[in-house]
């Protein structure tokens, strides 16, 4: 431990990456072991960054550098308990449900079946190992690591995660869950879950990743996922990021569009003491739909930061995105919503909404629009909200017999319902109202 | 029921209310008119309990009790409703449980067991049916994207549930257009009862020929200037709001 110690941060990941590699890291395939290779040296040039860096201005990820780390090697921490997993797994994904213990796939705690022909749903490493090709025409191709730290250190580490390939024409209709559970052991890891979700043209297919940690304790995920969507296809998107209270939490979503194709990124940030989420999508074929729609619900000193990139590269697109937050406790909360109009792009209809409902003197929100727009023909709004409960609205409800409590209770929920009204599977809106209807209640009798 | 003696109230030192009286009995609808800036809203907020105003003199005793001491929510219980002017939107929050939430609060004081979401429906459907309205508002966010017209709809329609004992409708018929009108007034009419009482503040008398008052109070710079039956109304819409601020007009 002396050693390791002595080492800068970066050195550290560098040589965790060099033992990791040397450990013939699941006999990789020559083109994952140069992608990974490419990527340390990627993560080594730039390093963790730093609050001067104007994409990090209010997010420091100090705590994650100083912390030793060591690389997650599956359920070292034992297996999560069946009454666990129950908390965690939609029962409409039954069927199509695949977890991951500590970034590792777990076959026991898995259930996959009644796919239709050419449909794979699994894990990363298997996919690896029964379909390379497959994954070498997709895998790191979206996710760019260039000015993406943690993006580039995932892909060093990349090695398991969710796999999901739909074919053309395939509609599956029940949606598929892509679960990581973290059981911490005695000392801090870290695990790099990479997740691929290609869904071919005029498919149709919902994913649900959720990252949950039911017992607690301090480790960092670092997470990828890349998603495509082929020409006249759908995904629908949810990320439900229920880590411990005191995890460290950094991911990035990116996806590509084909044209006409619909997709809608619904990333819910409750857990972690720092959450870190960039989502970048690309509008890359004409006449795509893009939404996203997101919450996040911070108490105590949680910290959450979302960026997020829409790139409208080709004409006749449009884009919604909406991001509530409620802040409560001394947490922070930070909103990014750039969205970039490619020259050429006309026709783009974009609008944004950021509203943070900040309900303590302490908690922070800061929201921050940029918009990029090198098109004449476009339509592009955005707005922001920061602000406490709305005295008009409290008087409203109040004058109907509720009291201060109830109503202020109602008008959270409130925030964090408009959000999750916008989803589309019942049983996974369910678990969210009553995830954010205990919290909710739980502080109201705290207080 | 209602019993309003010499009401002074007014927002940041600014007198609005200048010595109100007004006696409401059980069964009674009076209307409240005046010109704008009259104080019509003011009274209206002002027994709603809105904290915005402060009352500095004066009393307001409800069914016996000092409605002032009591706070918004404990009005609301005790069976004081208002129909907002600008009806507040309450984003992500149904108005099925919206009005549920309200519905149970005043049921808890009333000591009645609070209705389960089943329980609620089958009261809401009584509800709907008694004035002639069906259940399309329910689904949707409280008052979120809604019309003018829908939002006025959906403050008598939370009367329709709620049953208050006295009833205030803030200018319920600003921005609606003659159909809508006639609907909310007809609603209004149904909820009519010899044991609660509504006081319906307008400006125009266009509402009146739909609610019939028992009284009509004509208000101007903070003071009830004439009292009369519904006729009042009618002379009010003929001849305008000026004659009745004439110290003639006051005591005649």
């Amino acid at each position: 431990m002396g050693v390791i110690e002595a080492t800068s941060p970066v050195e550290r990941y560098v040589a965790q990456y060099e033992a990791f590699a040397g450990n013939g890291a699941g006999a990789a395939p020559a083109w994952l072991a140069e992608l990974r290779r490419a990527a340390i040296g990627r993560f080594a040039a730039l390093g963790f960054p730093t609050t001067r860096q104007e994409e990090w201005r209010f997010t420091s990820v100090e705590p994650i550098a100083e912390t030793v780390f060591a690389l997650a090697h599956g359920a070292d921490g034992g297996e999560p308990s069946p009454r666990e997993m129950l908390s965690l797994e939609l029962c409409e994904a039954r069927r199509h449900l695949v977890v991951f213990v500590n970034g590792r796939y777990s076959p026991a705690l898995s259930a996959v079946a009644g796919l239709p022909p050419g449909v794979v749903i699994g894990s990363l490493a298997e996919g690896l190992r029964s379909d390379p090709q497959l994954l070498e025409r997709y895998l790191g191709r979206h996710a760019v690591t260039e000015l993406r730290p943690f993006a580039a250190l995932n892909t060093a580490f990349l090695h398991d995660g969710g796999f999901v390939y739909v074919p053309a024409r395939v509609v599956m209709e029940e949606p598929i869950q892509l679960l990581f559970v973290t059981v911490p052991g005695a000392a801090p890891i870290v695990s790099h879950p990479r997740c691929l979700v290609v869904v071919e043209r005029l498919s149709r297919a919902s994913v649900v990743e959720t990252y949950a940690a039911p017992r607690g304790g301090v480790y960092w995920t670092n997470a990828v996922t890349e998603i495509v969507v082929g020409d006249g296809a759908r995904v629908d998107y949810y990320r439900v990021q229920r880590e411990s209270e005191r995890a460290y939490h950094v991911a990035t979503t990116h996806s590509v569009q084909g044209r006409d194709s619909t997709l809608s990124i619904h990333p819910v940030a409750l857990g972690a003491l720092l959450a870190r989420h960039d989502i970048a999508t690309v509008l890359d074929g004409e006449n795509g739909l893009c939404t996203l729609n997101g919450l996040y619900v911070l108490g105590g000193r949680q910290h959450a930061d979302h960026h997020t990139t829409i790139d409208h590269a080709k004409p006749h697109c449009e884009s919604h995105e909406y991001f509530n937050g409620v802040l409560d406790g001394q947490s922070h909360g930070i909103f990014n919503g750039r969205i970039v109009v490619r020259p050429g792009a006309q026709r783009t209809d974009s609008k944004q909404t950021n509203n943070n409902l900040v309900l303590s003197e302490q908690a922070r929100a800061d929201s921050q629009p940029q918009l990029e727009i090198y098109a004449d023909d476009v339509k592009c709004t955005h707005g922001a909200t920061l602000g406490p409960i709305d005295e008009k609205a409290m008087f409203y409800l109040k004058s109907r017999g509720l009291s201060p409590a109830e109503a202020r209770t109602l008008l959270t929920y409130g925030f964090g319902a408009e959000i999750i009204d916008r989803m589309g599977i019942a049983p996974l809106q369910a678990q969210l109202d009553r995830i954010i209807r205990h919290r909710l209640l739980g502080e109201a009798q705290a207080a | 029921m209602l019993e309003i003696r010499n009401l002074h109230a007014g927002v940041a030192g600014a007198e609005i209310l200048r010595g109100i009286d007004l006696t409401v009995r059980a069964g009674e609808v009076h209307a409240i008119m005046g010109p704008n800036g009259s104080g019509k809203s003011t009274l209206a907020q002002v027994l709603a309990g809105h904290p915005g105003y402060e009352v500095t003199a004066g009393s307001v005793t409800y069914e016996g009790k000092d409605l002032l001491g009591l706070a918004p929510e404990e009005r609301a219980r005790e069976g004081v409703f208002l129909a907002f002017q600008y009806p507040v939107e309450i984003r992500g929050v149904t108005n099925a449980y919206f009005l549920r939430s309200a519905l149970n609060a005043i049921r808890r004081q009333r000591g009645l067991e609070e209705l389960d979401p089943v329980d609620f429906l089958a009261v809401l459907d009584e509800k709907l049916r008694a004035i002639g309205w069906d259940d399309s508002l329910m689904n949707r966010p409280v008052n979120d994207g809604f019309s003018g017209g829908e939002k006025k709809r959906n403050e008598i329609l939370q009367m329709a549930v709620l049953e208050p004992k006295l009833a205030v409708l803030d200018e319920t018929d600003s921005g609606l257009d003659i159909d809508a009108l006639k609907t909310v007034a007809g609603a209004v009419n149904k909820l009519r009862r010899p044991d609660n009482a509504t006081v319906v503040v307008t400006h125009y008398q266009r509402l009146l020929n739909y609610i019939t008052p028992d009284f009509v109070h004509v208000l101007a710079d903070g003071r009830i200037v004439k009292s009369g039956g519904k006729e009042l109304a009618h002379e009010l819409e003929a001849r305008g709001y000026d004659w009745t601020r004439e110290p003639a007009a006051v005591e005649a």
